[in-house]
Parts: structure tokens; C-alpha cells; sequence
């Protein structure tokens, strides 16, 4: 444990709350990517090592066992920063982010990308704790201006909502399929 | 090139853009550049290169301005300027600490900008000597940098730059036709966008951030007085502004090094050759004059290894390399001999947006104080929906923004923990380099030294080896006077955007 010690010494490092746990899950990734290896790439034959397919991979999960595993023992043999599952707690968080960004991604084909954005920089700044006409308006506004520089003027390529195909023809639906 | 109306909209927008982005705490330029990386793949390449370049190179200067008046940096590379630039602002001096940031970046911007022009006949007549193993060791070089360069945290920027090789080694190899780590998923089989993950770890994940954490409005200040007159202020540091334009250079040519070495060197200069080194920390307008002068060197400086071999040195570079592929202009040694054009185009058009900047943040700053008085929840919920369009509009996949929402996780991880995001980017684009390059070098080579036998090639390989050799020991002898413990296992920097 000595020598482990002086090792953690010899490269000292910067942690905050929750370092164990981003140590032990990079090491346990680079250990399945490591176990992957065999099967996810191939050694093809009459071909040079440098050549061959597997070569980086095999490479570059080498280095991250090496590393991974250097910073799971620093972690190991570091005295304990209190708050980790707080920290976890805060990572936890972000998945509901993440769900409103999948939900507004699914939603603009179907509702249109005018409409899609409008909805969510609304809902979303009302989920967020910001009340009355300032902060809906703010949000409705920043919805507009979003799709009109990037679809309307820069031409993004974001598919036309599905919801566009009942409005009614003429020069309202053309231009709602092809600015908004 | 210059003379269309398109390129000057495309600069008036970066400039502007990037000031007003870089004065927004909790945005920075990485994340901007990536939501608008796909937009501009629309646009003419010195058009897109333009506005991408505008927002890279004034963001600093926007940057400057929360960090002295309310001390809390736009962009993390203006976190040293708090140290000097608040106390100022505390006794009163805002608009001369201000007029001294935005001179000093002015300077650091345009002098290197010159270094490139005086360097560009030099970079003709040396990248052309750059063959397969030259570009390969270069690329290693940029690894070995990246990692070395995150004292305090090398075993997590080892691995994270590992990773990145690996994340660009994914789907279907161009060589031999074989599947690499698709785990028989088909949309797998492409690869992994580089788009996709910069938008995910930087621009997502920099909203979830926002988003999980408790909302912050930043006070308002105001400047009285005349902001032109006050930029001439820093003639009266011109010895710091030079040096700290010189290692800004320096730093920024070098690939993995970025803004916070050149920083750091300048500021120990400026406080080791000051007549008053005890105030600094304390409100010295010569450590804000080195900070500023040392940030803004660096972008220009940072389009060397770009333009000359085709190699990214930090994030934002290597956002633009995707820029130049995708118009199928090939950054290397071929651009600096058929494309000279182009190249001084750049050029100009990097002078061009100093002088925007400069002349809107003197005109506007109290301006933009009244705009970056975004709270950070409503900030966050913005950049989610804008993230959208930076992935969706690639090849409008639902799965590209689950994957890039996914890196936007790993991204929140990392920011948080404080851990360096530039590595797995560097490793991403690097890797690919590399494995191409070593690849082409070693049908031509018999033994292991043949590979280092051209001069070029062997001064790297010995930069190389030196760098690590140099690293090891100065832990050694860091071990030697070592601390206990607690005195150093903190966060001493922050190293979101190196």
C-alpha cells in the first residue's frame, strides 16, 4: 500500500466529489472494450501489423486500460472527498434534460420545427421555474428568431412537419414547408 | 476573395457574434461554434471559415468584460484576468482596467496575425518536407502534448484522449472493409460523427450543466468615460503585451497547449520583471496586460499546424478542420502551395475582425452587460433547443441526437469533475491521422530507424521522447518536495475548453 501511496504521490491529482466513481466506471468500460476486442474486430490475413484493421483499436483500448486503471488506483489509495452521491445525484439529474431533448427531437418532424420549438422553449422555461408573461414571451420570441435565422434565412436542412400537410394549399402552406 | 458582401456579413457576424457570446458566462465560443458548424457547411468555405474564425477570435474579447466587472469569466481563458481585472474594477478603475484588456487583446490578436504572415513563406517551403511519417509523429506529438498538458489530471486525459482514438476507429474501415466495434448495430456502421460528439460534449452538455444547477442572473455594472482613450493605456505596457503576444503565439502554434500555458508564462514573466510583484493578484494592470495579450495570440497563432499539416491543435481547430473537408479544401501542405490566395484571404479577414471587435466593445460594453444578464436555467434551456439544430441537421437523424445526447451526459460528467473534454476531441481527429499516416510511412519502411531518418521526422521523434522524459522527471522532482495530500488534492485550474 506504501508504494501505492508513493505512486498517488508521484502524480498528483485534482479531484472533486465523485472521482471514484468516474475512475471505476472508465475502468470498467475499458475492461468491456477490452473483452469486446476479439469479437468486434478482425485480423485479416497476408496484411501487416500497422495495416490491420484492429490495430488502433487494440491500441487505443490498451492505453485506456493503462490509464483508466492508473487513475482507479489513484482514486483507490486517495484519502475520500465527502459528497459523492450527491454528485451522482446531479448526473442522475441531467437524464430528465436529456429526456426533453429526445421529446423535442421527436416532436419536429411531426409538429413542424416553428411550432416544436415554440412548444418546448414555453413548456420547458415554465418547468424551469420562470412565471408570467415576461419569461413566456422571452421564450416564444427566442423560439421565432431560432427558426427564422436558421431555417427561414440560413437554410438548415430540418425536414417540413408532418402537422404542415393539413394546412390548407397556398402561400401560407408553402411558407410554413419551406421557412418555418 | 475578401470583396463580396457575403464575407463581410459572415465577419460582422463573427465579430459581433463571438463578443457577445464570449461576454455570456456559461456559452463560450466552442459551444456557438458548434451549433453553427453545420450551418456554415452551406456557405462558401472562406465564408463559413470566416464566421467560425470571427466567433473563435473575438470571444475573448467579450469574455473579458464579465470577468473584470463582476468577476466571473465569460470564457474560462478569462479566469486569470479576474485575478487582477476585479480588484481594479473594486477600486474604482473599471474602465481603465476594461480600456487595458481590450487593448492588450488587441494587441495579442494582431501580432499574431503578423506572425503568421511573416511565418506563411517559411510554413510554403517547410510543409511540403512533411511526408506520411513527418504528419504522423506531428499528430502523435499533438497526443503526447494534449495529455502532458493537463498536469494534475494526466490518467484521466490519457484515457479520455485513448477513448477519442478509439470513438473515430468506429464502422466500417475504409482499408480492408471490416466492421469495427459496431456491436452489429447498422447506424454503427458509418461511424461516429465528430459533429455529433462536439455538439454533445460541448454545446449539450454545457446546457444539462446549467440546467441541474441552482440559477445565477449576473448584477449589473456600469462604465463611465471614454473606453478609446483608455485602450491607449496599454502603450504604457507595451514590454508585456509583446511578450505576452509571443507566448500566446508560441503556445498556440504548438498542438495540445491552447491559451492557459501562454497564460501562465506570461503572467510569471510580467510578475518576476515587475517593480511591484507583491500586487499582483491584487489589481496590476501588468498581470491583467499578460493575461489578455496572452488568450488572444493564441487563436491565430493556433491556424499554423491547421493550415501548414492539416493538424488541429486544441477543440476549436479541429471543429474547423470538418469545415474545410466538407468543401473539399484539404488543409496541408498542398493549400500553402496552391491556394495562397485563400490562405492571405484568412489572414485579412482575422485583422478585419480585430478591428470590428475593438472598435464594438469600446462602443457597447455597457450594453452588453444589460444582454449577459441571462439567468443560467433559461441560458441552458436555449442552448438544448439550439443543440437540436447543430445535430439534426447533419442527415436528420433521431439517432445522431441520441448519440450526441449521450455525449452530452459524458460531457456534464466531466465539467463537472473538472475533467478535460479537448483529449477525446484531439484523439478523435488525431487518431484517424495518425492511422492513415502510419499506415502509408510504413510501406516505405524497412526497420525501426528508417522511420526517423529524414531530419524533420527526427526532431519530432525527439521532441517526443524529451517531452515525456522531461514530464516523468518533473513529477520526480515534484515528488521530491512533495505536499501532503490535502494541499494539492484540489482543483487548481479549470479545464473545461483546453
Amino acid at each position: 500500500m506504501r508504494r501505492i501511496q508513493t505512486l498517488q504521490d508521484l502524480f498528483r491529482r485534482y479531484r472533486r466529489p465523485g472521482d471514484f466513481v468516474i475512475a471505476a466506471l472508465s475502468f470498467g468500460f475499458a475492461l468491456f472494450l477490452a473483452a469486446s476486442l476479439p469479437f468486434q474486430v478482425d485480423w485479416v490475413d497476408r496484411t501487416g501489423l500497422f495495416a490491420q484493421p484492429a490495430f488502433w483499436p487494440a491500441v487505443s483500448i490498451a492505453l485506456m486500460v493503462l490509464f483508466s486503471a492508473m487513475h482507479l488506483i489513484g482514486a483507490l489509495v486517495s484519502e475520500r472527498i465527502p459528497g459523492r452521491l450527491a454528485e451522482v445525484v446531479q448526473w442522475v439529474k441531467a437524464l430528465e434534460y436529456v429526456a426533453w431533448f429526445i421529446a423535442y427531437v421527436l416532436a419536429v418532424p411531426i409538429l413542424g420545427y416553428l411550432p416544436a420549438t415554440l412548444l418546448f422553449a414555453i413548456v420547458l422555461t415554465l418547468r424551469l421555474g420562470y412565471r408570467g408573461w415576461r419569461w413566456i414571451g422571452a421564450a416564444a420570441l427566442f423560439a421565432v428568431v431560432v427558426v427564422v435565422l436558421f431555417r427561414g434565412l440560413l437554410q438548415v436542412k430540418i425536414p417540413a412537419g408532418a402537422l404542415y400537410d393539413l394546412l390548407p394549399p397556398g402561400a401560407l402552406r408553402s411558407l410554413f414547408m419551406s421557412y418555418l | 476573395m475578401l470583396a463580396t458582401p457575403e464575407v463581410a456579413l459572415a465577419l460582422f457576424i463573427g465579430s459581433i457574434g463571438g463578443v457577445i457570446i464570449g461576454a455570456i458566462p456559461g456559452v463560450g465560443a466552442a459551444v456557438a461554434i458548434a451549433i453553427l458548424l453545420p450551418a456554415t457547411f452551406a456557405l462558401p468555405p472562406i465564408v463559413g471559415l470566416t464566421m467560425l474564425l470571427g466567433i473563435y477570435g473575438s470571444s475573448m474579447y467579450g469574455g473579458s468584460l464579465p470577468a473584470i466587472l463582476i468577476n466571473t469569466p465569460g470564457t474560462p481563458v478569462n479566469a486569470l484576468t479576474t485575478y487582477d481585472g476585479h480588484p481594479m474594477t473594486q477600486r474604482g478603475e473599471a474602465l481603465r482596467a476594461l480600456g487595458l484588456a481590450y487593448g492588450a487583446s488587441f494587441i495579442g490578436g494582431i501580432l499574431s496575425i503578423l506572425a503568421l504572415i511573416l511565418l506563411s513563406p517559411v510554413l510554403a517551403r517547410v510543409a511540403p518536407m512533411f511526408g506520411s511519417r513527418e504528419i504522423f509523429l506531428a499528430a502523435l506529438l499533438g497526443i503526447v502534448l494534449v495529455i502532458i498538458a493537463h498536469r494534475g489530471q494526466t490518467f484521466a486525459a490519457g484515457s479520455l484522449a485513448a477513448f477519442g482514438i478509439l470513438l473515430g476507429t468506429v464502422g466500417l474501415e475504409p482499408v480492408k472493409y471490416t466492421q469495427r466495434f459496431t456491436y452489429g448495430f447498422e447506424f454503427l456502421t458509418s461511424g461516429i460523427d465528430l459533429i455529433v460528439v462536439v455538439t454533445g460534449v460541448f454545446a449539450l452538455s454545457q446546457a444539462f450543466v446549467l440546467l441541474v444547477e441552482p440559477d445565477q442572473a449576473p448584477e449589473r455594472q456600469r462604465v463611465e468615460g471614454n473606453m478609446f482613450k483608455a485602450l491607449l493605456g496599454v502603450f504604457g505596457f507595451k514590454r508585456i503585451a509583446v511578450a505576452g503576444s509571443g507566448f500566446g503565439t508560441l503556445m498556440g502554434i504548438i498542438p495540445g497547449v491552447g491559451e492557459f500555458t501562454a497564460q501562465f508564462l506570461t503572467y510569471t514573466y510580467a510578475q518576476k520583471t515587475s517593480k511591484t510583484p507583491e500586487l499582483f493578484g491584487k489589481g496590476n494592470p501588468e498581470g491583467l496586460v499578460a493575461s489578455e495579450s496572452a488568450n488572444n495570440a493564441v487563436p491565430a497563432a493556433a491556424m499554423i499546424p491547421l493550415l501548414a499539416l492539416g493538424i488541429p491543435g486544441e477543440a476549436l481547430t479541429a471543429m474547423m478542420l470538418s469545415v474545410f473537408y466538407v468543401h473539399n479544401v484539404v488543409p496541408g501542405p498542398g493549400l500553402f502551395r496552391d491556394n495562397m490566395d485563400f490562405i492571405y484571404a484568412l489572414y485579412t479577414s482575422m485583422i478585419l475582425l480585430n478591428v470590428i471587435v475593438v472598435i464594438f466593445v469600446c462602443l457597447a460594453s455597457n450594453w452588453l452587460m444589460r444582454i449577459i444578464r441571462i439567468p443560467t436555467r433559461f441560458l441552458g434551456m436555449t442552448i438544448l433547443l439550439l443543440s437540436f439544430i447543430g445535430i439534426y441537421s447533419l442527415r436528420n437523424s433521431i439517432t445522431d441526437c441520441a448519440i450526441g445526447a449521450g455525449f452530452g451526459l459524458l460531457g456534464l460528467v466531466l465539467k463537472r469533475q473538472n475533467l478535460p473534454i479537448v483529449p477525446v476531441i484531439l484523439g478523435m481527429v488525431l487518431g484517424g491521422i495518425m492511422e492513415v499516416k502510419l499506415r502509408a510511412a510504413m510501406a516505405r519502411v524497412k526497420s525501426p530507424l528508417d522511420f526517423v531518418d529524414r531530419p524533420i521526422a527526427a526532431i519530432i521523434a525527439a521532441a517526443i521522447v524529451l517531452l515525456i522524459a522531461g514530464h516523468i522527471w518533473g513529477l520526480i522532482r515534484e515528488r521530491r518536495a512533495a505536499l501532503p495530500e490535502a494541499a494539492h488534492d484540489h482543483d487548481i485550474h479549470d479545464s473545461h475548453t483546453r
